[in-house]
């Protein structure tokens, strides 16, 4: 359970020394229960109050790490129930199934859908981040072999090994020893033999429960067989008992302290109807699966969940951004219009996509302003009429133009006599105040 | 040891709102949780879904999504027919874009007469939508509104600029109304009142918070979505407890990821797939933050829309 600022006080020395870089203990110690610093900073605390502590400042989701290298990923961490109350920590990983009874070639494809599923979107690379090795079959032999096959086509990728067969366990995960992979399929029955075989290959256990009780129970043996990286499938298949499950989970680890459940999540999505499936993923981001399993992932597929999850995970407190540039819009020609705008990346989309509606190739100056909006940005200085002229020189868009001129939104109205002194030689004209009136103003500018 | 399940017991409800009349009316709303959790409080009413159709054919749709339509898009009864019929929608948005200025400038009047033929020639439950052009709003839905009397429907959308006459034709005239701000649970508590000032029945008006399409800027009508329903649940505040609509066919079809082929971006994948996935997540991921009413246009989309809700329930 999170202990207060004032609990965790009585703990620390009291001498207010300063070593930590905060004036007092007290200052300190509010910011630890505030999960912003760690108590490494401290040097003179007692080894007593840091196992007390540390239990208690452990976050409530615990953070495992999947794969080694630069493919590795990160699970857990989470500390929120809402993202308005706090970001998102690690996104929900897309972990893509293969099966023991696929025929080589389905095999193949998927192990490729996986390794070349990297696109970019908005500055980020997204991609389907791990594998899942099914044994369907349940013969140990064919899921050795399909282990093979991955461990030597995608063995840099996070791995998890699906089995609750200790035999086909070990020597499947064996394959990719000490690359922290995850061996999923602990119960009752087996908890103990399959914690030793994660132990011995340095990778994450994987609990497969049948109800929340039954998990509870098998996270509780899996700690007293020494296993700290545990993954929780509470057994829910069904939309309906994913949500309650993860939903009753997250809120017992964040709100309950119950360091039971303090772990990631993994749900299997796999569905005969791919549309479906793919909304299945989407309850997976927005309700709190840490890893979710697919049956395929075609590129279509990809670009809605990427964006889905690159969406539910951003800083709902910092405003995204696009890239300061002069984008261009339908392919505009040196006498199309230009029009300048702020950064917020809602505010780009809206006017690229109104742009766009209109079907007039323009010009579209995209001004850095910290990701905020047009009125904003004006308000707090940052889009003036200095700045967009600055930015309008430095841009080099005076070379593909013809006609200097410059559509400005119609909010910052104001700004256009200082403009027009600024930018010498170019006419300023104030454009529609919201982006809803772009096409139209547009389609009859260049009528 | 058993497992002590965390369960909340919020102490307000979301309003439940029935449309329509007859035995093809229904009923959204209603429930003392967040969505879909059954399994701590009541949800007695699924959400519904309706298949947007228009008083125009709709010429600036992308072709994945006029071709289900391509036969009976020219006609706005054959197409109201089609959905109730074939499709078997549960509700119909009509939107009466050719009454915008720049998109035919139809009358008041014109529309007037559409509404009735829809009307007489379906038995679901009507959903009215201007052209969201604020000044021509006002004065035609005033106008279809009071044609519609008696049918139960909604009326949107009213916004700050426009509401008080549009609230009140609705109400003279027995209909629902979808109050529309823009991504702002403050802007939308605002609305709410001020409409419930004039005299209208606050069981009786639809959130609109602003949709917006996956990708562009589906996190904030998500999040504001979600932060109006905690809102009404856990502060129980009743200016706040209205259902939520999304109207997300219309902020979908337009966008990149919907149009662009193949052929430009192979790096996307198929376009036919595209489109209707992108219309059926972003629909799905705003039922998860509290939208009761969806307006849709792919069949396709609002197939597995459905069956992923009756996977929820
Ligand atoms: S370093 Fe430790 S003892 Fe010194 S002020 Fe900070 S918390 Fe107190």
């Amino acid at each position: 359970m999170a202990l207060t600022g004032v609990e965790i006080f009585k703990l620390l020395p009291k001498t207010n020394c300063k070593k930590c870089g905060f004036p007092t203990c007290l200052a300190f110690a509010m910011q630890l229960a505030a999960r912003k610093v760690s108590l490494d900073a401290c040097p003179d605390v007692s080894d007593a109050a840091k196992a007390t502590l540390g239990e208690a400042s452990a976050p409530p989701v615990r953070p495992i790490t999947l794969g080694t290298g630069t493919k590795a990923v990160k699970l857990g961490e989470e500390t929120v129930l809402f993202r308005h109350e706090k970001k998102f920590v690690n996104p929900c990983v897309f972990a893509i199934g293969i099966k023991d009874t696929y025929d080589d070639v389905t095999v193949d494809k998927k192990i490729d859908e996986c390794l070349t599923s990297e696109i970019e979107r908005v500055g980020q690379k997204l991609k389907v981040d791990a594998i899942a090795i099914i044994n369907d079959s349940g013969d140990k032999a064919k899921f050795e072999a399909l282990a093979k096959k991955v461990a030597s086509k995608a063995g840099d990728v996070p791995a998890i090994i699906c089995t609750g067969n200790t035999d086909a366990a070990a020597v499947a995960l064996a394959q990719f020893k000490d690359k922290k992979a995850l061996l999923y399929g602990a119960t009752m029955a087996n908890v103990t033999e399959m914690a030793g075989i994660a132990k011995g290959n340095g990778a994450a256990l994987g609990v497969a429960a049948s109800n929340l009780d039954e998990l509870q129970d098998l996270t509780e043996k899996a700690k007293g067989a020494g296993i700290e990286d545990i993954v929780m499938d509470s057994g829910a298949k069904k939309a309906k008992d994913i949500l309650e499950h993860n939903t009753l989970l997250r809120r017992a680890a964040i709100k309950k302290g119950n360091k039971s459940v303090g772990f990631p999540t993994i749900n299997f999505m796999m569905r005969d109807d791919n549309l479906l499936e793919t909304l299945m993923v989407g309850l997976g981001i927005a309700k709190y699966s840490s890893i979710v399993v697919l049956s395929s992932a075609e590129k279509w597929k990809n670009l809605v969940t990427f964006t889905l999850r690159q969406n539910i995970y951003t800083d709902p407190q910092v405003p995204m951004q696009v890239a300061q540039n002069i984008y261009e819009i339908g392919a505009p020609a040196p006498n199309s219009p230009l029009i300048v705008t702020t950064n917020f990346s809602l505010t780009y989309f809206i006017v690229a996509g109104e742009v766009e509606n209109s079907k007039v190739p323009t010009w579209l100056a995209v001004m850095d302003c910290e990701g905020l909006s047009v009125l904003t940005a004006w308000a707090a200085g940052k889009f003036t009429a200095g700045k967009i002229a600055a930015f309008i020189k430095e841009s080099g868009v005076e070379d593909k133009i013809s006609n200097k001129e410059l559509i400005i939104p119609g909010y910052v109205a104001i700004l256009s006599g200082a403009l027009e002194e600024k930018l010498e030689g170019w006419k300023i004209t104030v454009g529609p105040r919201e982006a809803n009136a772009i096409p139209t103003y547009l389609k009859s500018k260049t009528a | 040891m058993a497992f002590t399940p965390p369960k909340e017991t919020y102490t307000g409800k979301v309003y439940p709102v029935t449309i329509g009349s007859g035995d093809k009316a229904v009923t959204f709303g209603g429930e003392n949780v967040l969505p879909f959790h059954s399994f701590e409080g009541s949800t007695p009413n699924r959400p519904v879904i309706a298949y947007e159709i228009m008083d125009v054919p709709p010429t600036d749709w992308p072709d994945k999504v006029k071709e289900p339509y391509a036969a009976v898009s020219d006609d706005p009864v054959k197409w109201a027919k089609f959905c109730e019929q074939d499709l078997k929608a549960k509700a119909i948005a009509l939107r009466l874009y050719g009454t915008h200025p720049d998109s035919g400038n139809k009358s008041a009047d014109d529309a007037v007469k559409v509404v009735k033929d829809v009307l007489a020639a379906i038995s679901v439950p009507l959903i009215i939508i201007g052209s969201n052009h604020a000044e021509k709003d006002t004065d035609v839905l005033v106008k279809v509104s009071e044609a519609a009397k008696g049918n139960t429907c909604v009326i949107g959308k009213a916004q700050e600029a426009n509401y008080k006459t549009i609230a009140a034709s609705a109400m003279a005239n027995g209909h629902m109304l979808i109050a529309m701000s823009e991504l702002d649970i403050n802007l939308s508590k605002q609305l709410n009142i001020m409409i419930t000032q004039l005299g209208f029945t606050k069981e009786k008006i639809i959130i609109d918070p602003m949709c917006s399409a996956l990708g562009y800027g589906l996190e904030y009508t998500y999040t504001v979505m979600e932060r109006i329903r905690l809102t009404a649940l856990t502060l129980n505040d009743a200016t706040m407890q209205q259902p939520m609509l999304g109207d997300v066919g219309m902020y979908v079809w337009k966008i990149k990821e919907v149009t662009a082929s193949e052929d430009i971006l192979p790096e996307w994948g198929a376009l036919t797939e595209r489109g209707v996935a992108w219309e059926a997540q972003t629909a799905a991921s705003l039922l998860l933050s509290g939208a009761e009413l969806l307006i849709m246009r792919h069949p396709e989309a609002v197939r597995a829309v459905d069956a992923f809700i009756d996977e929820l329930v």
